[in-house]
């Protein structure tokens, strides 16, 4: 398989498989303010998905459009992270999800507008201004929760010990990695490393957080398609509950 | 005769977003190129956010307003780069959200005052509104809550 299709599915599925799971709150967040930007973060994201899928689709050149490789793929196919796919949790761990997701985003997204691939290029400087909007947002939202009441700050912590360990998985690197960084087109994910401890960690301390051991890595099994955790399964049947049902059905 | 460039411009100055109808599309500055190619029309059109529900829509109405003028071979041509930024809004286009009751976009990140009193004692509700370009905001004297183009 092309390693730039690969890498493309990879950017598409992290903000589509997100994006699916922050569009879940849609009329269920605790104040309308919140569902309103959550459900904001997953129209953009699902935007990003378009994007990135569009494109991806073209590189592998075989006709799918981004709406093939979203609603047409199964569980094994798919080569988001397992941090995404993971259930929302509460308020709290939906939030510090989004703010370890956002980080590695927008850092991500930056050095991405430095691609030797002009498409690639383009499509991280459009979404590079949202990332950044949305660090601000869930930035702030995981500072006033972690050092807010007893109770929102150890939900917080309880969310990062849960969470941090998956967010680890953005930084592994493989093959695909490898190629892509050689080309120019993609950077390697552990040169981000430096800058989204700093930024993190920053984060982290402000919201009087303390950051777990992350000891145990999840060996990049999302990323690589290799082994999902059987919420990606069920996310995908509400996913893509219309087209199974339905094959072939268009608007 | 086909129709100047200069003439389908204006054309488009009159179609109206489809989400802030107060103001035209080539006040929200999105329109970014308009050329004849053989016998082809081309507009080259950027979008405001990425996942902006109202981009099909705004392609929609270009087509049925040029059509509607006469124009037959249309085409729209999506740019991503350079990525749109509210310093394409027109002057106009900013009075007219302001007097519609949206505070315009500012460089400051916020609204520099109430649409509706012009107090600057403001303060900021969400980061999101009820479109991806919009923030909440409420005014603390007069105490109406507003509408703020984000600044991008
Ligand atoms: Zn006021």
């Amino acid at each position: 398989m092309e390693a730039k299709f690969e890498a493309l599915l990879r950017l598409g599925d992290n903000a589509l498989i997100l994006g699916h799971r922050v569009s879940e709150w849609c009329g269920h967040a605790p104040v309308l303010e919140e569902d309103i930007a959550l459900a904001n973060t997953a129209l953009d994201l699902l935007g990003q998905t378009n994007l990135w899928l569009e494109y991806a689709g073209e590189v592998e050149g075989k006709g799918r459009s981004a709406d093939d490789l979203a609603f047409l793929r199964d569980a094994w196919d798919f080569r988001n992270v397992l941090l995404v796919e993971l259930p929302n949790g509460d308020f709290g761990q939906t939030i510090l999800r989004q703010f370890l997701f956002d980080a590695f985003n927008l850092l991500n997204l930056r050095a991405l507008t430095g691609s030797s691939d002009p498409r690639i290029a383009e499509i991280a400087e459009k979404a590079a201004k949202e990332a950044a909007y949305h660090v601000d947002r869930s930035s702030g939202t995981v500072i006033g929760l972690g050092d807010g009441t007893d109770e929102s700050h150890r939900r917080m912590q309880d969310a990062l010990n849960l969470l941090y360990p998956y967010a680890m998985e953005l930084f592994i690197t493989d093959e695909v990695d490898a190629e892509m960084a050689k080309a120019g087109v993609i950077p390697s994910p552990d040169t981000l490393k430096a800058e989204y401890d700093a930024l993190v960690n920053g984060v982290i301390a402000e919201a009087t957080l303390e950051k777990p051991e992350a000891h145990f890595g999840h060996r990049g099994a999302g990323k690589t398609g290799k082994m999902h955790t059987e919420h990606l399964g069920h996310l995908l049947t509400q996913m893509q509950w219309l087209q199974r049902a339905y094959p072939g059905n268009a608007w | 005769m086909r129709p100047s460039v200069e003439q389908i411009w204006d054309w488009l100055d009159t179609i109206p977003d489809p989400e802030i109808p107060v103001i035209t599309l080539t006040d929200l500055g999105i329109i970014r190129d308009v050329a004849w190619e053989d016998n082809s029309c081309v507009v080259t059109v950027t979008p405001t956010y990425s996942g902006c529900p109202a981009t099909s829509i705004i392609n929609l109405e270009i087509e049925t307003a040029l059509r509607g003028h006469g124009l037959e071979d249309i085409r729209l041509k999506r740019q991503l780069s350079p990525a749109w930024t509210t310093d394409w809004m027109t002057q106009r286009g900013r009075e007219k959200l302001e007097n519609y009751g949206i505070a315009p976009p500012q460089p400051a990140g916020g609204p520099d005052k109430c649409p509706n009193c012009a107090s600057s004692n403001v303060e900021k509700l969400s980061q999101f509104g009820s479109t991806p370009c919009k923030a909440q905001w409420r005014c603390k004297d007069c105490l109406e809550p507003f509408d703020y183009f984000k600044c991008i």
